[in-house]
């Protein structure tokens, strides 16, 4: 495993070793070890077909890894169930893909997936957290390309995950938008300590937002190191 | 002009079969000049169609002579190739033609078999045959809509299928909306049949009563019980195959892997 600077082992939230996933016969992920540990924003930086978002989609079994391993908490996360581990590893998409209806039921969808309901203080809390507060009963279908991308990012963290993998929130949003839900991820991250990791094709997103950065190119990890010794200032 | 050529009833229907058949080329042909290319597909279906039926004809010959159990492994056959077909509709969505076969094989051959023990058709070969084949072939063409559109639906909603999977959703209610629109949409030529019959077509094995001499009124009878056991199989064929699909689409850790770039 390659050493994580600064980050003693057992302060690794989610750990890969040697992670691959090979796509007929081209390994679009290759033996990538890298650790992220508890409460920081991770960066994983790189061109378009870097395997970047592939190895994200590895990191909560969306996709099949092919070989390598990863630990959720020290634990192989083959060993927990997908349902669970996806829930404990949530997810945000460049896309929002924010289902029909209005803004509380989207909310409602991942504790609901538990058989929990999700109390609508609770919902006015996040709604709060992510800049939106009294928007529950609006329709997802009246939202703006920004505040589709904050209701996912209030979506995901309804069911309070573990960690947060957050891949190219803003690239589909304009520059405005972009501002907006970048200060709300360094908000939630300051404010709540999520451990999370930001696949960016942007490295001066990755400048503003993260402490340490891995760089990928053609699947594998070029670099790995804080963000100035990675990217410079 | 046809039967002043030919004198022997074969070469007189092989005369009517190649004039259906350059009809059927010559709109392929205007379709070719649209850019819509259907010729091969369409020149294998023709000669496969013909050959088959013809060789079903010969068969039947044979079967005349046979058992009346005999029938049992005829239409088993049928579901078989029936199975196979229709599973074509669902590429790349791995196990389909057994959904397909023990779908059509629950759906066609519980309403033949329980309307045969009824006494609605007749255990002679010469009508469980005709009657079996029409409720099979509806159940696969059926069958194989449902997959098809079960299938373009699941590959149009791939994003929103990876998004309830990623909140922790089971993957079978992550694609229920998308099975239940298959179903409703694989039925409506079922549906549509029921509900234009005798208006908009008169189907040959009403025409065929009539030609043999049944009343007319209980071949019209007649033609209705075959086309509403025809939207019972299709229906049941139609559930079953949608319900048995779902699972197959994801892998045994819950992945999507059914994928545009399949």
């Amino acid at each position: 495993m390659n050493a994580s600077p600064g980050v003693p082992p057992d302060a690794a939230v989610l750990r890969t070793e040697r992670l691959g996933r090979r796509v007929g016969e081209v390994w679009i992920v290759s033996e990538i070890s890298l650790a992220v540990q508890r409460g920081e924003l991770l960066g994983v930086v790189g061109p378009s077909g870097s395997g970047k978002s592939s190895f994200l989609r590895l990191l909560n079994r969306l996709d099949e890894p092919t070989s390598g391993m990863v630990f959720l908490e020290d634990e192989d996360y083959r060993r927990i169930p997908p349902r669970q581990l996806r829930r404990r590893i949530g997810m945000v998409t460049q896309r929002p893909f924010l289902f029909p209806g209005d803004i509380a039921s989207n909310l409602r969808f991942g504790p609901a997936q538990r058989g929990e309901t999700l109390p609508d203080n609770e919902i006015a809390g996040l709604l709060e957290r992510v800049g939106l507060p009294g928007f529950a009963s609006r329709n997802v279908a009246n939202l703006s390309g920004g505040e589709q991308q904050r209701i996912s990012l209030a979506r995901a963290l309804a069911n309070r995950p573990e960690v947060l993998l957050l891949d190219e929130p803003t690239s589909a949003l304009d520059e405005q938008a972009k501002a907006g839900v970048e200060q709300l991820i360094r908000d939630l991250i300051n404010q709540s300590s999520l451990t999370s990791v930001l696949v960016t094709h942007d490295r001066d997103q990755a400048r503003r937002l993260c402490r340490r950065v891995a760089i990928l190119e053609a699947g594998r990890l070029l670099q790995l190191g804080t963000t100035q010794e990675v990217l410079g200032a | 002009m046809l039967k002043s050529l030919f004198h022997s009833q074969i070469a007189f229907g092989l005369a009517q079969a190649a004039i259906a058949s350059v009809l059927a080329l010559a709109v392929i042909l205007l379709a070719r000049r649209r850019n819509i290319h259907l010729e091969s597909d369409a020149a294998i279906a023709l000669v496969r169609g013909l050959v088959q039926i013809v060789a079903v004809g010969s068969i039947l010959v044979l079967l005349l002579k046979a058992p009346r159990w005999s029938s049992v492994f005829l239409l088993a056959g049928m579901i078989l190739a029936a199975g196979s077909i229709s599973a074509r509709r669902a590429k790349n969505i791995p196990g389909a033609q057994k959904v397909s076969t023990y779908s059509i094989a629950a759906g066609a051959g519980l309403v033949t078999a329980v309307m045969t023990w009824a006494g609605v058709i007749d255990t002679a070969i010469t009508s469980l045959i005709p009657v079996g084949s029409m409720i099979i072939a509806n159940a696969m063409n059926t069958n194989g809509l449902a997959l098809n559109r079960f299938r373009s639906e699941v590959l149009a909603h791939a994003g929103e299928i990876e998004t309830a999977l990623a909140l922790g959703a089971a993957p079978e209610n992550t694609v229920a909306s998308y099975a239940e629109s298959s179903i409703h949409s694989s039925l409506i030529p079922a549906i549509d049949n029921l509900r234009s019959l005798g208006i908009v077509w008169i189907p040959g094995l009403m025409t065929g009563m009539l030609l043999s001499g049944s009343s007319p009124l209980y071949a019209a009878i007649y033609q209705f019980v075959v086309i509403a056991m025809i939207l019972a199989s299709s229906g049941l064929t139609s559930l079953l195959s949608t319900m048995m699909i779902r699972a197959h689409v994801f892998s045994p850790a819950e992945q999507l892997l059914l994928k545009e770039s399949l």
